[in-house]
């Protein structure tokens, strides 16, 4: 046999076999829940195109067809729901899918943006030190002792107060992202910091500032790259939050609006049907949220297990 | 000592001097006072009458001192929405949560403490397992959804307590309470396991960790070496020095106690503080939002002395440390 030429693996077939891809190849509930979180990413990803109706649309929706129970038919119109509707004849399988997108963009979203604020003021914090140092720390104390969902409805409030009512409801979803955002970038900021400060005492940090680069290179191309993996198992714990923060805000009448539910909003309003018995509005929305922060907290879990290396 | 505490006093104060100025800047940029108080018709004449009475011709700092006077005598100026003084509003509101937040934690700490206590010394017990099992479900799970469940088992279906509102309340002075009728107790039971849950377990994990540590430690293993019972090692050597770190965190988590009342009350419509806080945000009506964080922030400050104080309870090595200080 002729020995054939080998192909230095790929990417993914190194990742495969990386510490990490072999940690999850023996942990099911990891599998179990990156299919779970998967299969909600492209169901809401897709939910224009799965969904049987529009559930934004008005004119897709029947009266009629209100409050049909879970696979039954509806006495009027002759149409089944897997999962019922509600008083609307909004069919909850499209409401959920279409509440998920909802739910899961608010949740990227927030996490990002409270990413990309976290990390920059922790190795800005970490970097610089001194007065600067104390300044961010000082407000990222504060702010981890306020609640979060009490610092987003009081940027929600100042919202409320400052947008002129006509064009609230069009500006709630970006308010949400900014209010879950802005409540949540403390956490970063304190992990990268104290990576920063361990870094920048090293000699690869200081050879990097002998041979002239800027302060602004070290830190993004240097320093950076050694807390990939702490701020990934925040940012995924962190989604979890953010989801079920959405949730909370949009339950208490702060997030989306009924036109428009996320899962939040759609738990709102089947609470009004708990005691006439139409509990099915209520249960199938939440127990999506439930799966679906679950399986991010159960996948958060392990990733910070799985890259300790006091654990391995 | 006492330089100690009056330093945490003053440590408080400021924080409530931060807490104050936040409030104050949401007067300032949030909404036009005037136009808030005023119809549609009122003339500009009237407008810049009134804009003088309340202050608002005068430099930022003037009125933001007299803003921290006006607060400091509870005077929090009238709600945009309901058109009542705030310190009225915030008085009749106050019974409700106090009673709620108060029971809650001591069930939660009750509660909490002696199933982490259990826990850590039946480690590996079937009900330890459970309860472990129940507290890490209960860890994600969002408040508003166990409030839901409860009220769809306890009202709905058992039809054992009511679901919303306090129940019959008896008049104490000022303070309403419904601690003394049936209708009122009953009224509390789920709000309160609604409130308390999360507290809960956070604490009972907490318990049930430093426990496990302290067994471990060498003054347990020598206490046992003198043939002290089992039972007062565990209840009063080592349940002693779990205390202070679980107190530390309960005392941190009265924040989020604060939190989920909003949502507690709102499931429950409770006629409480954080009902009224959802709807000052829903309206924007600032002046209850701006008293209401003042008055968060004042919790926050009492706590945290409070926790202190509890140290030196716990932890007799404290008490000569600051007194040397």
């Amino acid at each position: 046999m002729s020995a054939a030429p080998l192909r230095p693996p790929g990417r993914l077939a190194r990742a495969w076999d990386s510490d990490i891809g072999y940690a999850f190849r023996r942990s099911p509930v990891a599998m179990l829940s990156t299919l779970v979180v998967l299969l909600a990413v492209g169901a809401s990803v897709l939910a224009p195109w799965l969904a049987p109706q529009d559930p934004f649309d008005p004119t897709q929706l029947d009266l009629m067809d209100g409050m049909t129970p879970p696979l039954g038919t509806n006495e009027i119109t002759g149409r089944t729901f897997w999962l019922g509707t509600d008083p609307q004849g909004r069919d909850l399988v499209s409401a959920i899918l279409f509440g998920s997108r909802i739910s899961l963009l608010v949740g990227f979203a927030s996490v990002i943006l409270s990413m990309a604020i976290g990390i920059s003021a922790g190795l800005v914090a970490g970097y610089l030190g001194g007065r600067t140092d104390a300044l961010v720390m000082r407000i990222a104390d504060v702010q981890l002792s306020f609640p979060a969902i009490l610092v987003a409805l009081l940027v929600f409030g100042i919202f409320r107060g400052v947008v002129p009512p006509a064009r609230q409801e069009e500006a709630t979803l970006s308010v949400l992202i900014l209010a879950i955002g802005l409540s949540n970038w403390a956490q970063y900021a304190r992990t990268v910091r104290a990576t920063t400060l361990v870094e920048k005492g090293k000699v690869y940090v200081e050879a990097a500032r002998l041979i002239g680069l800027r302060p602004l290179a070290i830190m993004v191309k240097h320093v950076l790259p050694n807390v990939t993996g702490p701020v990934l198992v925040i940012a995924t714990i962190n989604l979890a939050l953010a989801i079920i923060e959405e949730a909370t805000l949009s339950f208490l009448g702060v997030g989306m609006p009924p036109t428009q539910p996320s899962l939040g909003t759609l738990i709102r309003v089947g609470q009004g049907y708990l005691f006439s018995g139409e509990l099915w509005i209520l249960a199938f929305p939440a127990l999506a949220l439930i799966v679906l922060s679950l399986a991010i907290n159960l996948l958060g879990d392990w990733l910070r297990d799985a890259l300790d290396p006091k654990l391995r | 000592m006492t330089a100690y505490i009056l330093r945490t006093i003053g440590q408080g104060a400021l924080v409530l001097l931060a807490v104050a100025f936040i409030a104050f800047s949401m007067f300032r940029f949030v909404g036009d006072p005037v136009a808030n108080m005023m119809g549609q018709e009122a003339t500009l004449a009237d407008r810049a009458e009134l804009s003088s009475r309340l202050g608002l011709d005068q430099p930022f700092p003037v009125q933001f001192l007299r803003f921290v006077r006006d607060a400091a005598t509870g005077d929090f100026g009238i709600s945009y929405r309901q058109g009542r003084p705030v310190a009225t509003l915030i008085a009749e509101r106050l019974p409700a949560t106090v009673e709620l937040a108060v029971l809650s934690a001591l069930f939660a700490s009750v509660a909490g403490v002696a199933l982490g206590v259990y826990a850590a010394i039946r480690r590996r017990g079937i009900v330890a397992q459970g309860v472990m099992m129940l507290s890490l479900v209960g860890v994600s799970l969002p408040t508003f959804l166990i409030g839901i469940g409860l009220i769809y088992v306890f009202a709905v279906e058992l039809r054992w307590l009511p679901s919303f509102g306090r129940g019959e309340t008896v008049r104490l002075g000022w303070w309403s309470t419904g601690l003394l009728t049936a209708s009122g107790l009953k009224s509390l039971v789920l709000p309160v396991l609604t409130l308390g849950f999360f507290q809960l377990t956070l604490i009972m994990r907490l318990t049930r960790a430093e426990m496990l540590e302290v067994m471990r430690s060498d003054f347990v293993r020598f206490a046992r070496a003198r043939g002290i019972p089992e039972r007062t090692i565990e209840l009063r050597h080592a349940l002693r020095n779990t205390m202070i770190p679980v107190v530390t965190v309960a005392g941190l988590q009265l924040g989020s106690v604060v939190a989920f009342a909003i949502v507690t009350e709102t499931v429950f419509q409770w006629p409480g503080l954080g009902a009224l806080f959802v709807n000052a945000v829903q309206f924007a009506d600032v002046p209850v939002m701006a008293a209401y964080l003042v008055f968060v922030g004042l919790v926050f400050v009492l706590v945290s002395l409070a926790v202190d104080l509890a140290y030196l309870a716990f932890d007799p090595r404290l008490r000569g440390t600051l007194a040397a200080r």
